[in-house]
């Protein structure tokens, strides 16, 4: 468990400044005015965030805060009102989905897509990118027979990683909610990402399985990719991330490590409003 | 009544050139909904592009028939192409509708009056196949013990089950390979396969296109055997989508056999029926005000839908697939 004197150690000289929308010294995402309103209801309205490369950054809030909205934005599955961002400095706006994954950002979903008729294995070989084999005349020619052995090896090694390789020939319907979370995201390691985006990685997962997750999450940041992951579970917050972003009503409304953010006034209320600890009645022997 | 001419006709149904057409639009109906999971309900709109395609220049312009074959997987690419392109960004259902209303749009098209000189109206083309009949190298019947062929008709059944064979031989090539993996990714999950970097439109179009091609050989290889080709519902009409659908499920869907084995199946069960009630009929086992002769038709039909309400019920994943597939509610 890093603690907050760790997480500042890690950030060293590069330590962003704890407010919403802050510079960082090295970002790999930088999002500006980004705004999506779903008739009279104004989804997400970010004014600019930016994420710091080879981190773990967390993106909190209540329900209905947008952060899955500001995910489907970011990856082309959604489009915004207005707005742009750039990953590694191009520009993304309106870009669709397929091609943000072949950039090198990809997602996974709050409700897991395990392909439920293909096996664990050929799951896993669907996210190998640029496959010669995807393309309808070499798939006849019989050309990609070895860029597919490579890749088999390598999700072989992943699945191993992720402690799947027994269930390597099943279909991934069987897989209990768990394993298909691990499927999920061992498959979207496949594509080789630079940045990863979690959405909702932990939850319906038992404790047992959330400390492997959260290692398999640390050696994402520890092999050099970045990861921004949308979370309920505080304690996974505070055991992984870097960096906390707080969203509230479609805005980020704090930033900061998790220690500050634990303190922060707006993100206290944000969760339990404004009011919550002050008492119905007119005793006053509370605080 | 005689069992032994029931089971003859029905194993020579089996063989038929009407069995490989059901085969190739059930071929086409598996890539699109067997294996992409794309809901074409008009195959029978790409069999009459492939049927109007090889007839229209033989009978308008006297063209050679071989080119005739061009204009038909073209006109079948085209129409792939015009209904892909709205509906594919779309939900699955909408290509449902589109298709169905589009197939019976061009049926309605090429039965019109004034295009009568280019498609022969109401009465359809005849006589556009004699290139093909030119070329055939059985002067009589063939017989092989208790069946028989007319010169014609096997002429047709082989150039009908070389198609068969040389199309299931490209599924074989394409469906197993990473191409054929992206298709089965957008059957199970859209959105999956384009957050993992596919590009799911053009996949899904490729598959339109490719299915539709199978749909337009089947409406040639009808329009060369019958030598005709009418613009009539039982011929390119809804029912012939349906029957292919029904052939289709009945063999197993995202099977490479399934579309094949269904459609001998389904047309020997079609004829064996038939068979069987004017057998009995004739062995006065069936009274007449039960079942007319003009009734038989129709019967058989109902018979064969009870048969396949059974096949549901008890071996879902038809006749090739895997039990275990239908366990997942997908």
């Amino acid at each position: 468990m890093s603690s907050a004197s760790e997480v500042e150690t890690a950030w060293g000289a590069d330590r962003p400044e704890s407010t919403p929308g802050s510079k960082k010294s090295d970002p790999i995402l930088v999002v500006d005015g980004i705004r999506r309103t779903f008739g009279g209801l104004t989804a997400v309205d970010v004014d600019h965030l930016e994420i710091q490369r080879n981190k773990i950054t967390a993106l909190i809030g209540p329900n209905g805060a947008g952060k899955t909205t500001f995910f489907n934005l970011i990856t082309g599955f959604d489009a915004p009102d207005a707005g742009s961002w750039s990953y590694n400095g191009e520009p993304m706006s309106s870009l669709a989905p397929h091609k943000v994954a072949l950039k090198g950002m990809v997602r996974t979903f709050q409700l897991t897509k395990a392909l439920a008729r293909l096996s664990v294995i050929e799951n896993m070989k669907l996210g190998a990118q640029n496959q010669k084999g995807e393309n309808l005349f070499r798939a006849m020619m019989r050309g990609w027979k070895d860029e597919e052995r490579a890749n088999e090896e390598r999700a072989d090694a992943l699945l191993k990683r992720f402690k799947m390789d027994h269930m390597r020939e099943e279909f991934a319907g069987g897989l209990s909610g768990g394993q298909r979370k691990l499927l999920e995201m061992a498959r979207a390691l496949m594509t080789e990402p630079d940045l990863i985006m979690l959405d909702e990685p932990m939850a319906g997962v038992n404790p047992a399985l959330t400390q492997s997750l959260l290692g398999h999450v640390k050696e994402l940041r520890d092999e050099g990719r970045t990861v921004v992951f949308v979370e309920h579970d505080m304690d996974v917050v505070r055991d992984i991330s870097d960096w906390v972003v707080v969203m509230a009503e479609g805005k980020i409304i704090a930033e900061g490590t998790h220690e500050e953010i634990g303190k922060n006034r707006q993100v206290i209320d944000a969760y339990l409003g404004s009011h919550h600890d002050e008492d119905l009645t007119f005793d006053d022997e509370e605080e | 009544m005689d069992f032994q001419s029931i089971i003859v006709n029905a194993l020579q149904a089996a063989v038929s050139p009407e069995a490989a057409i059901f085969a190739l639009a059930a071929i086409g109906l598996n890539i699109h909904f067997g294996y992409t999971g794309l809901l074409n309900f008009g195959q029978a709109g790409f069999m009459t592009m492939g049927a109007y395609g090889l007839a229209v220049p033989v009978f308008a312009f006297g063209w050679p028939l071989w080119t005739g074959v061009i204009f038909g997987i073209l006109a079948a690419v085209v129409f792939a192409l015009a209904l892909g392109a709205p509906t594919l960004r779309l939900r699955a259902d909408y290509l449902a509708i589109v298709t169905i209303a589009a197939a019976e749009i061009v049926r309605f098209l090429v039965r019109a009056t004034s295009l009568s000189d280019i498609t022969g109206g109401s009465n359809g083309i005849n006589g556009f196949s004699s290139d093909f009949y030119d070329l055939n190298p059985f002067t009589e019947s063939i017989k092989f013990g208790p069946f028989s062929f007319l010169p014609r008709t096997m002429w047709a059944i082989i150039l009908g089950w070389v198609l068969v064979l040389l199309g299931i031989g490209f599924c074989y090539l394409v469906v197993n390979s990473p191409w054929g993996r992206v298709l089965k990714a957008i059957r199970e999950d859209e959105d999956a396969a384009r957050a993992l970097g596919k590009n799911a439109y053009s996949i899904k179009m490729q598959s339109l296109i490719i299915g539709g091609i199978f749909g337009a050989l089947a409406g040639m290889m009808l329009a060369i055997s019958t030598g005709s080709v009418q613009p009539s519902p039982q011929d390119l009409g809804p029912p012939k989508t349906f029957f292919a659908y029904a052939a289709l499920i009945l063999g197993g869907t995202a099977r490479l056999w399934g579309p094949v084995v269904g459609s001998i199946i389904f047309i020997a069960l079609l004829q064996f029926t038939d068979g069987l009630i004017r057998g009995a009929q004739s062995a006065g086992w069936i009274p007449e005000w039960f079942i007319s002769g003009t009734e038989v038709g129709v019967m058989r039909f109902i018979l064969l839908g009870v048969g396949l309400m059974l096949l549901m019920l008890y071996r879902p994943q038809g006749i090739f697939g895997d039990k275990r597939e239908m366990a997942f509610d997908v």
